[in-house]
């Protein structure tokens, strides 16, 4: 006989290659081309000069040889009277700082103001993964955390938008963001979603992501609330590329403080490596320089930790660390942080769950700088590390880790009602307006829809028809308001009004503001007051229940009704006639079969959703197949299946016996063992099927003849089996459990089927 | 409000009566009602200078100098039309402007006719810096 083939490969590797994992790519190291997180090739050593009081050198670079990006950092960010003490202390003494929770926020805000670029990412480069989340809760400016949401679709459908904003407010996002598919959209898409997000409560700020001139016109005509889409980079190059300079920004970030508008500035690791003027300088280096800059401009805030190179930067070694890394300079150096968490930088569910994790538990002003509140399909800013699909996903870790994410559980009724109000209040501002008239059987199907592949609604067209006429004829959110008023929405127009009267006074303008009920929290009048354990951001115990409160719990009323559900059925296959306290057996063929306490009295079906009438019938058959004789006790003293089989066994004439619970599991035992050595088990009852239990009744009846076995094996195929039924087991168990009478002597039953066609799962 | 501070925080509720839009009508004025009678409108909807300094305070008492002035550079702007503004930002992007004159000539501009002296300066720098970067010539 030829021997086997030489294996060419163990096929676990091709079992790893199906994985959703293998569609990532990982970068090799190459810090000369500019591919490293920490470690650049042409990273500077830090080092500052002051002359006269003015800044000399800065991180190797003399003044007069300063790129933009240098000369605006030395010039409103880096502080001369604070530099030379800053700059003294020693990285790591600054690092053991930003963890110690007895130094306090402040003095740390106050030393970053005398730190260079590199010596900020000198100092958080030296935090491992689990210091940069501690030191990041401790250094992000407001107390309370938030989120915020991507609202789009992909047909610009208003209709939807509305819809869709409901939901994500009705969810407790605090901040909205739209953009278009066509950009002449952009109107539209303002109009429909600030709409819908003030439909059941106001305050949740929004903001319409398009070309910079329309989106000061946008926010200027009372649609939106902020602008986060104000990029800059960390070289000169990737800056003038962008057509912007730092001063360019700057004054358009005065700009938008000019008309009431809240600002953040955008950065993130990867831009310039994706743009190609890296300088051969590491991500964290070029972030830390985009961060000072945001500090010199006057900025709020800002959202980094990659954004849209946070793909790009994943998939380098330590690229998820850095992101961090990246957050934690931005709070530093006091700016509001939406923190990333945003492009999905990856195919892997377990690495997008852990990508957030250090940021559910640290919490951030917003933990996802674009949470996709639509399904990804619908995401027109492209997919998001969490999307709707996987928003329950999110809102059950919240509950895991008694974390607050910004999230509240919706209830599927209010989430409904939600939706048909929004596209009422929608559809009576449109037709009031004279933009557009939806009909009965367009409004029905979007309010249904889980995305706009389940619509029929406006053609792209005519959504560009209406936006162009919003913009042509000068409307602005006082016409909105009134358009609400006229129709009906009350409520909805006092919602619209309060958001934009924001404006008025200017207060979300400060530093990482967000309006919770009413009113205006931010890092100054919730401030950021971590000192360790019982301080800082802590769940009350109402927002502890309402971040408890997901949908579909289990309790022993929904086991109970559940089960109750099947008594009448199985009466009628099933009579379990009690004949008396149950002696000993003298067949040596016999098999005792011991039931629980609660089996067909309490409990009717398994796990596995078989009805017991039919798993003693074929436990019966089983044995009697097999050459036994069946007898069939009831247990009162035990619940538990080892003692319900060895009792068995030992009042049974062959010394074998059968323990069954009402959930099904099932054991053959035999008189002479301990209680826990048993001969066979299906431990596994949501997958035990009927066929499985006529075999183990065989079994049973060939221990009792002394033949040979060949034990039966129910093959999983890796279930999370105590995921989906351990909730479910320990309140049937704990039914059992409850009936047991430990002095009462096990009774003879004499079951009577019925012969009622059987119903359940075979 | 002499020096606003801490405690004037948030001013919507604690200065609602005298906080006023750019037209001069309080916070608590823009009611539902007025706004449906057309007594209110978009231009009584943004920020005056006022309120906009009074968060420059704000700002500066909570230890934020440089949000401070932005603040400051944005009350300048309040009065500057939209169509300005755009101009101006446009003239700071890379390329759009040759000399040196033509961002002073705006600078001046916005100093003159909207007292804007810290976007004047501001302007200025930015000037200095594009000439020593070589985006724009003398």
């Amino acid at each position: 006989m030829e021997p086997p083939p030489a294996a060419n490969r163990w096929r676990r590797y091709s079992d790893w290659d199906a994985r959703p994992l293998r569609l990532d790519k990982f970068a090799r190291e190459d810090p000369e081309n500019g591919f490293a997180a920490f470690k650049g090739a042409a990273d500077p050593t830090s080092g500052v000069t002051i002359s006269n009081g003015r800044i000399a050198s800065m991180d190797g670079v003399l003044a007069h040889e300063f790129d933009m990006i240098d000369a605006f950092i030395a010039e409103h960010h880096l502080d001369p009277d604070i530099a030379p003490e800053a700059m003294a202390i020693g990285s790591d003494q600054v690092a053991r700082m930003l963890v110690d929770m007895n130094v306090p926020r402040a003095d740390l805000v106050r030393l970053a103001r005398g730190m260079t670029p590199a010596k900020l990412a000198d100092v958080v480069a030296r935090l491992n993964a689990l210091e940069l989340a501690f030191a990041y809760a401790k250094m992000r400016p407001r107390k309370t955390p938030g989120n915020q949401a991507h609202v789009t679709n992909a047909k610009d459908d208003p209709l939807q938008l509305a819809a869709d904003a409901a939901v994500a407010v009705g969810l407790g996002f605090d901040e909205l963001e739209t953009t278009m598919r066509v950009s002449r959209n952009a109107w539209s898409n303002a109009l429909a979603c600030v709409v819908g997000s003030v439909v059941g409560r106001w305050g949740a700020l929004f903001q319409c992501s398009s070309e910079e001139a329309e989106e000061l016109r946008i926010g200027m005509a009372g649609f939106t609330s902020y602008a986060e889409t104000v990029s800059v980079y960390g070289t000169e190059k990737s800056f003038t590329d962008g057509d912007d300079t730092p001063w360019s920004k700057a004054f358009l970030v005065a700009a938008y403080a000019s008309r009431g508008i809240k600002a953040r500035c955008t950065s993130g690791g990867g831009a310039e490596l994706l743009m190609g003027f890296h300088e051969a300088k590491s991500l964290l280096y070029l972030e830390a320089r985009c961060l000072c800059l945001q500090r010199g401009m006057g900025v709020q805030g800002t959202q980094n930790g990659g954004i849209d190179g946070a793909p790009l930067t994943a998939t380098l070694a330590g690229g998820m660390r850095e992101m961090m890394a990246e957050n934690l300079l931005a709070v530093w150096l006091d700016l509001e942080c939406a923190s990333g968490n945003d492009a999905r930088a990856t195919e892997s569910e377990i690495r997008v769950g852990a990508k957030i994790m250090p940021y559910l538990v640290a919490g951030s002003d917003f933990i996802c700088s674009g949470f996709g509140s639509i399904l990804a399909y619908d995401n027109s800013f492209n997919a998001s590390l969490f999307n709707g699909e996987e928003l329950e996903d999110f809102l059950v870790l919240q509950r895991d880790f008694e974390a607050d994410g910004g999230l509240t559980p919706l209830p599927e009724a209010t989430a409904l009602d939600l939706r048909t109000r929004a596209v009422e209040a929608l559809s009576a501002v449109l037709e009031e307006l004279d933009l557009a008239h939806p009909t009965p059987e367009m409004k029905a199907s979007v309010i249904a829809a889980s995305g706009s592949r389940e619509t029929q609604t406006f053609s792209t067209g005519e959504t560009t028809r209406i936006s162009e006429a919003i913009e042509t004829r000068g409307l602005s959110v006082t016409d909105v308001i009134r358009a609400l008023a006229k129709r009906g929405f009350g409520p909805e127009a006092q919602n619209l009004l309060n958001l934009v009267k924001l404006r008025v006074s200017g207060d979300y303008l400060q530093t990482s503001a967000i309006v919770r009920d009413g009113h205006v929290i931010s890092a100054v009048n919730d401030p950021n007051d971590y000192a360790g354990p019982g301080t800082g951001y802590r769940l009350s115990e109402a927002r502890r229940d309402e971040i408890c409160n997901i949908r579909d719990q289990l309790g022993q009323n929904e086991v109970l009704s559940a089960q109750a559900r099947h008594k009448k059925s199985e009466a009628r296959r099933i009579a379990y006639l009690g004949a008396g306290v149950a002696g000993m057996g003298e067949n040596a063929a016999e098999v005792v079969i011991g039931i629980s306490p609660a089996y067909g009295l309490q409990l009717f079906q398994t796990t596995g959703g078989r009805n017991l009438s039919e798993v003693l019938k074929c436990l019966i058959d089983g044995i009697e197949a097999g050459g036994g004789t069946a007898r069939v006790v009831r247990m009162f003293h035990t619940a538990d299946t080892s003692f319900l089989g060895l009792s068995a066994a030992k009042i049974s004439g062959s010394g074998i016996g059968i323990g069954i619970q009402a959930k099904g599991t099932a054991i053959i035992h035999s008189s002479g063992r301990l209680p826990h050595n048993n001969l066979e088990l299906f431990s596994n009852a949501p997958i035990t099927t009927l066929e499985h239990y006529t075999a183990l009744g065989r079994n049973a009846a060939f221990y009792a003849l002394k033949q040979q076995v060949e034990p039966i094996l129910v093959p999983t195929k890796g279930e999370a089996l105590g995921a989906r039924y351990h909730a479910q087991v320990a309140l049937i168990h704990a039914i059992e459990t409850g009936l047991v009478e430990p002095d009462r002597a096990p009774e003879e039953i004499t079951p009577k089927f019925l012969g009622e066609p059987q119903g359940g799962r075979p | 409000m002499k020096k606003p501070g801490l405690c004037d925080y948030p001013l919507s509720e604690t200065h609602g009566d005298t906080i006023c839009g750019p037209q001069g009508v309080p916070l608590d004025k823009i009611t539902l009602e007025a706004v449906i009678a057309g007594d209110v409108g978009i231009e009584d909807l943004r920020i005056s200078r006022d309120a906009l300094l009074a968060q420059a305070g704000i700002a500066r008492a909570a230890g934020r100098d440089t949000l401070a002035q932005n603040f400051e550079r944005g009350a300048e702007l309040i009065d500057v039309p939209g169509d300005v503004i755009m101009q101006t930002y446009e003239m700071l992007r890379p390329g759009r402007v040759q000399n040196r004159a033509e961002l002073a000539a705006q600078a001046e501009m916005l100093r003159v006719e909207y007292g804007a002296h810290k976007i004047a300066s501001f302007i200025d720098r930015a000037a200095g810096i594009y000439l020593q970067r070589g985006l724009i010539d003398e």
